[in-house]
């Protein structure tokens, strides 16, 4: 299988594919490659989980699809996102025959600056809903309400009326879920949802996605780069390093059989809560590479404890484990003598 | 081992005008021996930052006492008291975008304290922080730049070179990884650990990540909206919570297993905290204990020592299902 096409998801109900996504930012210090060559699908009803460090282009990936990236200085360089077989990428943003807001609904990392402070909870939930649907204002708000309550937020009607500066963050959140849902979408992108939460709200709201997830039946893509939350909540994981997808499989493939050196690394910085699996934290060392002049070879070379001399001068191809599970690793070539014990090799599956 | 610190019934108010007060810490009590490393866990509001601040006096006590070293600590610290125990006392906080002044260099910016403090001459200044720089992971050369000019990792290392030059006895980290990449945490954690070995440090550590608090500390104590509820040794909190609240905070932190993820079961509660200017009447988790009773309502809970089969205490609750 060629490089750039990915794994595919495993039913015949493909909803979202992009394929060999790149983007980049023209700024004052040059070009930035952010996005340099990812490829993915998402079935119906699936959740998939990317997971990266800051910098390592998981919401542009995401903000390209939906247009929200501002262009100039952003700039899609190549590749195709198909959502139910149309290509959405780099439409003309028309209002009302968008497929953001109806078909794909987002939530963003901060619920306090990505609400609206001078309109009321209800307005705002309700304005997606006159402009992709034709809703009139009363039947929009009559809506919105339900949604709130479908969100959990308890005197829903009291509460519609109200501004965001009188929600909590946790409530904002809520509040920032039905708006996304409110056009009954078939994806919700979730942009690091819980960041800014408690652990404790954390919970609430993770479960208040997975039930909503469950009545509606919709996609979510969550992009965070907490491992916690990857496991509770991801059926596929996909996990990105310097503006490359380095590792896609399902959650017990990423997590019990590791396949790439920085899946290890962020597996083995973090502290386990399994008292018989104490070990000491192993952290990355040094950092990501500059995206200004990526380098030649795989991204991650530098920091890699298992670095081979072909690393640095050359990209590394997917090497796929099973149908569904890949790494982008030159360790899983047929020339790397070394094969470290920790990683997961194709050898060991049969 | 003998307290380095003994802090007793330390509350803290903030007057916010008409009458009103915002409780931020009310009547905590807390030992920390030397050289012992003490976690503190607590959502956001819970009056963890301020009572880390009010320690090292940089709120004024509303009542209560500090000893440091069996010596009372002033309730109000003029610039004297500051210049005396900061060579003792220091801090590492938790933004570090904002902890650094971005007009001075790094090289000013770290050996700020030594030459305040010491009086040393400027060659010496300068030999120190370099030395520091480089035992935080950073290079000498790095003197001459600016905040701006590091990530924020690094910041974070800056920030803790300027609270190690002056070889301070108690360090106070004020959710010192909560800012950075899990990459990076692992690095400063360690970087931690290596200089509270090499220097013999008696560290505070607050942060809201119960795993990294549970793996970098002796013992944890919890707080929930400005009272500590439960305090003992960090295996045991986390493995065998007893108070009620510390229950819900672990079983609402989520492990990096998808197989035990699947498996337990969701231990949400409703209900977020309340606001600590109407301080509810008897326990302050009351409203959203799973497990409340009708005493809950009417008299605050007192920090209840438990014995374990040896019967030594080694865990304190603040709950009255266990009195």
């Amino acid at each position: 299988m060629s490089s750039s096409a990915g794994a595919t998801a495993e039913n015949n109900d493909v909803l979202l594919e992009v394929e060999n996504l790149g983007v980049e930012f023209d700024t004052y210090g040059g070009v930035v490659q952010a996005v340099r060559g990812v490829s993915f699908s998402v079935a119906e009803g699936q959740t998939l989980a990317i997971v990266g460090e800051s910098g390592c282009g998981k919401s542009v990936t995401v903000q390209s699809m939906m247009g929200l990236i501002p262009m100039p200085p952003g700039r899609i360089v190549s590749g195709s996102a198909k959502l139910k077989g149309y290509q959405i990428l780099g439409r003309p943003i028309v209002n009302g025959n968008d497929i953001r807001g109806s078909e794909i609904g987002m939530i963003f990392q901060d619920p306090m600056t990505s609400l609206n402070p001078t309109m009321t909870i209800g307005d705002q939930i309700a304005e997606p809903l006159q402009v992709h649907r034709g809703y009139s204002y009363k039947q929009a708000f009559a809506e919105a309400i339900r949604l709130l309550e479908m969100s959990k937020i308890p005197e829903a009607t009291k509460r519609a009326k109200q501004y965001p500066f009188e929600f909590s963050g946790g409530m904002l959140q809520r509040a920032m879920i039905a708006m996304a849902i409110a056009c009954k979408p078939s994806i919700l992108v979730a942009d690091e949802p819980t960041t800014a939460l408690d652990v404790t709200i954390q919970a609430q709201i993770l479960d208040l996605l997975q039930d909503l997830q469950k009545e509606t039946g919709m996609a979510v893509i969550l992009i965070t780069h907490d491992l916690g939350v990857v496991a509770r909540m991801a059926d596929e994981v996909a996990v990105m390093y310097a503006g490359k997808i380095v590792e896609h499989g399902s959650v017990d493939d990423v997590f019990y059989r590791s396949a790439h050196p920085y899946t290890l690394g962020l597996k083995e910085a973090m502290p386990t809560n399994d008292p018989s699996l104490q070990h000491e934290l192993k952290p990355i060392e040094g950092s990501p590479p500059d995206l200004f002049s990526p380098p030649e070879g795989c991204g991650y070379c530098a920091r890699c404890p298992f670095a081979m001399q072909i690393c640095n001068r050359q990209q590394p191809n997917d090497s796929f484990l099973t149908d569904h599970h890949f790494s982008r690793c030159w360790l899983h070539d047929s020339g790397a003598r070394n094969k470290p014990d920790q990683l997961f090799f194709k050898d060991a599956a049969s | 081992m003998s307290n380095l610190l003994e802090v007793t019934e330390l509350t803290k108010y903030f007057d916010i005008g008409t009458n009103q007060r915002v409780h931020a810490v009310e009547n905590v009590s807390l030992d920390i021996a030397e050289k012992e490393i003490v976690g503190l866990v607590g959502e956001s509001g819970s009056g963890k930052s301020t009572f880390g601040k009010t320690v090292l006096g940089l709120h004024d006590k509303s009542s209560g006492t500090v000893k440091y070293k069996d010596k009372l600590l002033p309730q109000k610290y003029k610039s004297k008291d500051f210049r005396d125990l900061a060579t003792s006392m220091q801090m590492i906080f938790q933004d570090p975008y904002s902890s650094l002044n971005p007009r001075m260099t790094i090289g000013e910016i770290v050996g700020e304290g030594l030459r305040l403090h010491h009086k040393e001459q400027s060659s010496v200044v300068k030999e120190r922080t370099a030395h520091w720089l480089e035992k935080v992971g950073l290079q000498a050369d790095h003197m001459s730049r600016y905040p701006h000019e590091f990530s924020g990792g690094q910041r974070q290392r800056i920030g803790i070179a300027r609270a190690m030059i002056l070889e301070p006895e108690f360090v106070v980290c004020d959710e010192p990884i909560s800012a950075l990449d899990v990459s990076v945490q692992a690095q400063v954690i360690n970087l931690l650990g290596e200089l509270k070995e090499s220097m013999g440090l008696t560290l505070l550590f607050i942060a809201h990540d119960l795993s990294m608090v549970r793996y970098v500390s002796d013992r944890m104590a919890v707080m929930y909206l400005g009272s500590l509820v439960e305090i003992g040794k960090a295996d045991e909190v986390y493995f065998d919570p007893k108070h009620p609240y510390t229950e819900v905070l672990v079983g609402s932190n989520p492990e990096p297993d998808p197989e035990l993820e699947r498996s337990r079961p969701s231990t949400a509660i409703q209900g977020e905290i309340p606001s600590p200017v109407n301080v509810p009447a008897g326990c302050r988790f009351a409203n959203r204990c799973p497990k409340v009773m009708e005493i809950c309502r009417q008299v605050t809970p007192k920090l209840i020592p438990l014995k374990d089969l040896k019967g030594e205490i080694d865990r304190q609750v603040a709950c009255h299902l266990y009195e």
